[in-house]
């Protein structure tokens, strides 16, 4: 057990001492890579502003990934149990599952104001609709045979079966979708403020700090980065945990 | 009244590489109250009778009478319990969630569910383990859950296909005299699908023998024991006789005894 928290530690610390070991002590780093304690001055000293952008990203990550996992939850409902549907959707889902979805930042900009989030936030929701339906509509498609004639054989109804049956069987796969769509929304919710937009966001001061050679300060917001992105990871880890306790039998 | 009657059942079932006769000529009586297995070798189409009953599938030919209705109705009133070869609990609910099942479905309150599922779980021993869950059981402890949530409606028939054919002969025993104990409590009428000879003489009244390509019966063998169902009689000459007998049925020709050979 304890291995599997010292192992990851031990490679943190490691990764550290050898970020110390060019920055500080050889001195051999480009200065774009600044010293570890730069960076965290950097990061107390600014944490107010640090947390404001923050705020503003994962505010347009978490919307994005609401309205796109809901979305997503009707749509795979539809398509799990109207055929034509399923047709429809299919390429559709496949399309934009290759397609770089943040590529379309600049365009929804333009369509909804340069100083409007919602761009980011239409980004962030599609790209979070793309792991939720596959995800779902695969789970609807997971009752096993026994359990529905079960049901069967007790005269359940059609909306019985789905709470009963389909439902259960479907949720731990809806929150595997919902865990890889956290990360892609916050992903996709920072790319996009590259693209232009408001100049707020964690994405944004990265750019503009990283360009104006301030790299201690850049990277002070990477770390807020990573705390919105893990803090979601683990929220809906935890969930899906929460959920998929129970082996089948 | 009697609990089965089917007249000429048969069933095709229709595949991409063809038609596949699962069941001809299948014409069987089964009285209330009564217990009859069906046994044949793998394939015979056991377990499509027993679906066809349970109306999971339906017949091509024939009909089929479950008290008096169609099996389409039967089902609907709930006048079967059904067993599955795998327990089939849903894997998230306790014990005493998966026999609630059926009663949940029949919008029994939840007063009454607690006080029958309570009852369930004395029947088949497992009123110390209401609050587990399924992963949580052997294999034999999961059979019993599903006994006894096939029991919760207190049907008049009871469906059983090879419920115990996961288990190791002692569980198997236990259980099966367990069985015995329970459908003369309930008075209920069963069809048990088996493989294995002796299991179907301790505990039929008659025991149907099936052969394959088409599936058809091909004999149908009494089993007086009525009554007499314990430990005793596993031992008991009559019972190896009986057992013999199903045995020449099942192989078509008399057997050779071994120190014959
Ligand atoms: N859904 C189906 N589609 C096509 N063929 C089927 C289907 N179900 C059963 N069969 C065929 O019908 C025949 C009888 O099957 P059935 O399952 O009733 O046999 P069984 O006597 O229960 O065998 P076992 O003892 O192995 O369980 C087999 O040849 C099987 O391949
Ligand atoms: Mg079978």
């Amino acid at each position: 057990m304890w291995q599997r928290v010292a192992a990851p530690v031990a490679v943190g610390v490691l990764m550290l001492g050898v970020w110390v070991l060019i920055v500080d002590v050889l001195h051999a780093a480009p200065r774009a890579l600044p010293s570890p304690t730069a960076v965290i001055n950097e990061f107390v000293l600014r944490i107010g502003i640090i947390s404001e952008d923050a705020a503003i990203t994962a505010t347009n990550a978490l919307l994005g990934l609401v309205a796109g996992a809901l979305a997503a939850i009707v749509l795979a409902g539809l398509a799990a149990n109207v055929r034509p549907v399923d047709g429809m959707l299919a390429p559709l889902v496949a399309a934009i599952a290759v397609v770089p979805i943040v590529a379309l930042t600049p365009i929804f900009n333009s369509m909804f104001g340069a100083s409007s989030q919602f761009g980011r936030q239409a980004v962030a929701a599609i790209a979070a609709f793309v792991p939720v339906f596959v995800n779902v509509l695969r789970g609807l498609r997971q009752t096993h045979p026994v359990h529905r004639d079960l049901l069967r054989a007790s005269g359940a109804g059609g909306l019985q079966t789905f709470r009963v049956l389909t439902l259960p069987t479907a949720l731990p796969y809806l929150m595997t979708g919902l865990r890889i769509a956290a990360s892609v929304a916050v992903i996709a919710a920072l790319v996009a403020e590259y693209f232009g937009g408001p100049a707020d966001g964690i994405g944004t001061s990265i750019a503009t700090y990283a360009k104006s050679g301030r790299a201690p300060l850049a990277f002070a917001y990477v770390i807020g980065a990573i705390a919105i992105g893990l803090t979601l990871f683990i929220v809906t880890s935890a969930l899906e945990r929460a959920v998929s306790r129970r082996k089948p039998v | 009244m009697t609990a089965v009657t089917a007249t000429g059942v048969g069933k095709t079932f229709t595949t991409k590489e063809g038609d596949v006769v699962a069941l001809t000529d299948v014409t069987l009586t089964i009285a209330e109250g009564e217990f009859v297995s069906l046994i044949g070798p793998s394939g015979c189409g056991k377990s499509t009778l027993l679906r066809l009953i349970a109306d999971l599938d339906q017949s091509s030919t024939g009909t089929l009478d479950v008290f008096g209705k169609t099996p389409a109705r039967a089902r609907l009133d709930q006048e079967y319990g059904i067993a599955f070869q795998q327990a089939g609990l849903l894997p998230w609910r306790t014990v005493a969630g998966n026999i609630a099942l059926p009663l949940e479905l029949h919008r029994m309150s939840k007063p009454a569910r607690a006080a029958r599922v309570a009852e369930l779980a004395a029947l088949v021993g497992l009123s110390d383990f209401v609050g587990r869950y399924p992963d949580q059981l052997s294999g034999g402890m999961q059979q019993r859950v599903a006994i006894a949530r096939a029991l919760a409606e207190q049907p008049r028939l009871l469906l059983m296909d090879e419920p115990f054919g996961a288990l190791d002969e002692m569980t198997r025993e236990r259980l099966q005299s367990e069985l015995t104990r329970i459908t003369s409590e309930t008075g209920a009428a069963v069809v048990f699908v088996t493989h294995s000879i002796p299991e179907a003489v301790f505990l039929s009244d008659r025991v149907v023998v099936m052969s394959s390509r088409p599936g058809r019966i091909t004999d149908i063998i009494d089993v007086p024991f009525d009554g007499r169902r314990d430990e005793a009689l596993r031992e008991s000459p009559e019972y190896f006789e009986r057992v013999t007998a199903v045995r020449e049925a099942l192989h078509g020709t008399p057997v050779e005894r071994a120190n014959e050979r």
